[in-house]
């Protein structure tokens, strides 16, 4: 549908304001047609580096290349980088045929070009109803498809999304990912994505960066990230874990891979005893918290259907787990 | 017990009277002089095709209203820009000198002006003491004299209801513009100046209304070679004693000047141009 997506390389990215560092020596490679997700706190330096990406952010050191060619000193309206903003940023004063063609008009493409293109674009994002539409007149979720539409118009070879989803409920905003990831698949173009939703992350993206100081905390699939956290920060911001110190190491632990029996039930090396100090009902999972004698209380998801009757507060427990379920972080304290 | 009138109303009768008697009362007035002095009927106004001098009066006003609100909008714009997007502090100081300017008395610009710009002005002394020009340059007392001393006036006026229409503009729209791959020109005519129209037609209805009832400045800088409408009108009611022309003078204002309004509410809501609630 449009054009094959840029590749990009980040070198050594630095901004300083003074001698705070905002995005403090990032080195990222982003694939061609790859949905790369930028993760982290307010503050961790995502939405600079984004900015920087797209050229509203100048550049304290470091190098920036698509497709191989340096793009350093580009200015933001020659990257021909497609922009989704928070709060979508659309013009107030054109309808959303207008809006979506205006990449192409300002190009100053022929008008039946043009057309067609801008026809197309609403089907992708199913508005085509509402193409005489002002923005105000429509709902979040339309106004973030028609912003969508506007970014993808020019087949940019790189869509930067700045928190798209930020101003939409919750449930619309789970349908909204499903249809981005669709479209992602449909365009083949390189999505540079910007939450601090960790489901969002998971949920759509080939490879999450975990942010955190203006650093880069950890690079890898949603599941690589999950699985083996290489910090205690990756391993708390993306899912919960429980922390353990053993032989002078700190290991993360999934909640739901805790196998949980009651005392005198549990086999296994990995073994802690304790007893249940609250149990909350989720509906798909049991939440116990386990005070164990010595350690942090231990959290603990049970599937609700597997277990039977929730333990009661005060039961003895014996806490078990395999070996490849606590993973060796680099931090030595906590 | 109901009243048949909301009892709000008497809170604000007074200022009702006031308004009724004090302004509405000598506007009904002059309205009555001009189609009964001297002679009842339409003859006041019937100078206004008759009467060369009144044409030529009338075409100069209009003339000087319509340069002078073009370029008091066009500084105002730079100017209003150039304030939005200064840092605070600078915004802050540029805010305080543009109100200051509103405190300066008209008479003391204008005659500061002819000092700077007049035969034996600044400037020209300067530029025949440099031997860059022999003749003085005719600045003053002239429709350009008029000009500069007008805009210099207005600016400021221009430059306030353009910068809360700009104030209110979301940055990232701009952005949104650039990153679409529009050069600053084209962002310039297809986002910002159609975002900023509202302010842009409030400054010029502000400077132009204001503009047509100019008196001092075309008096003084104008000297008497630029005779506008307001001048006129105080030339018939002070020397002349013809009430009825004056009157019929003052009407035509007062309606120009409605004209005007109902015009621009056929295309946008009044309030939001004069920086009411947008609804």
């Amino acid at each position: 549908m449009t054009g094959p997506g840029g590749s990009l390389h980040l070198r050594s990215l630095c901004k300083r304001y003074g001698s705070y560092p905002a995005v403090d020596s990032v080195d990222l490679q982003i694939e061609r047609g790859e949905f790369l997700t930028l993760l982290g706190p307010s503050g961790s330096g995502k939405t600079t580096l984004l900015m920087m990406i797209a050229g509203f952010q100048d550049i304290t050191s470091g190098d920036i290349l698509l497709d191989g060619t340096s793009i350093a000193n580009t200015p933001a309206e020659k990257r021909n980088f497609g922009m989704v903003f928070q709060g979508y940023a659309l013009f107030p004063h054109m309808t959303v045929k207008d809006n979506i063609a205006y990449p192409l008009s300002v190009r100053k493409r022929p008008k039946a070009e043009i057309a067609a293109r801008v026809a197309e674009m609403l089907d992708l994002v199913r508005l085509t109803p509402f193409a005489k539409r002002f923005p105000k007149e429509l709902s979040g979720g339309q106004q973030q498809r028609v912003a969508l539409a506007r970014a993808l118009c020019f087949a940019p070879p790189v869509l930067l999304l700045d928190e798209p989803l930020g101003a939409l409920d919750k449930k619309l905003r789970i349908e909204v990912q499903a249809q981005l990831k669709d479209i992602h698949q449909r365009v083949g173009t390189t999505f540079v994505y910007v939450t601090h939703d960790q489901e969002e992350a998971l949920s759509m993206s080939d490879r999450i960066v975990i942010m955190q100081n203006g650093r880069i905390e950890q690079v890898g699939t949603p599941s690589d990230l999950y699985q083996q956290p290489k910090t205690a920060f990756a391993a708390s911001f993306l899912g919960k874990s429980n922390f353990l110190r053993r032989d002078g190491a700190v290991f993360a632990l999934r909640p739901e891979k805790i196998d949980l029996a009651p005392a005198g039930a549990g086999q296994g090396a990995n073994k802690v005893s304790g007893a249940v100090q609250s149990v909350t009902y989720f509906g798909a999972v049991l939440k116990y918290q386990v005070a164990v004698p010595g350690m942090d209380p231990i959290e603990v998801d049970v599937d609700a259907w597997r277990g039977g009757a929730a333990l009661p507060e005060g039961a003895r427990v014996d806490l078990t787990w395999s070996e490849t379920a606590a993973v060796r972080l680099t931090d030595q304290t906590l | 017990m109901r009243l048949p009138i909301q009892s709000g109303w008497l809170l604000v009768l007074p200022f009702l009277l006031l308004v009724g008697g004090l302004f509405l009362g000598p506007i009904l007035n002059i309205l009555w002089l001009s189609v009964t002095d001297p002679t009842p009927g339409l003859g006041n106004y019937a100078q206004l095709v008759t009467s060369d001098t009144l044409g030529r009066i009338l075409w100069t006003t209009i003339r000087v209203c319509v340069i002078c609100t073009v370029f008091s909008v066009l500084f105002g714009y730079s100017i209003a820009y150039a304030m939005v997007h200064a840092a605070g502090p600078t915004q802050s100081r540029m805010l305080s000198l543009l109100l200051v300017s509103f405190w300066i008395s008209v008479l003391v610009r204008t005659f500061s002006w002819l000092m700077l710009l007049g035969r034996n002005g600044v400037v020209n002394s300067g530029l025949e003491a440099l031997g860059i020009i022999s003749q003085p340059i005719p600045f003053m007392r002239n429709e350009l004299g008029v000009l500069i001393g007008m805009i210099h006036y207005m600016v400021p006026y221009a430059v306030l209801p353009i910068l809360a229409s700009m104030q209110s503009i979301d940055g990232r729209v701009v952005q949104a513009s650039r990153s679409l791959g529009a050069t600053g020109a084209q962002t310039l005519w297809r986002v910002y100046l159609p975002l900023t129209r509202a302010g842009v037609v409030a400054a010029s209805l502000l400077v132009f209304i204001i503009n047509l009832g100019f008196y001092v400045i075309p008096a003084v800088l104008g000297g008497g070679k630029v005779l506008m409408v307001a001048e006129y009108i105080s030339v018939q009611v002070l020397v002349t004693l013809q009430w009825g022309t004056a009157a019929m003078l003052a009407a035509l204002l007062l309606f120009g000047v409605l004209t005007l309004l109902f015009i621009m509410s056929r295309f946008m809501k009044l309030s939001t141009v004069f920086g009411g609630a947008r609804t």
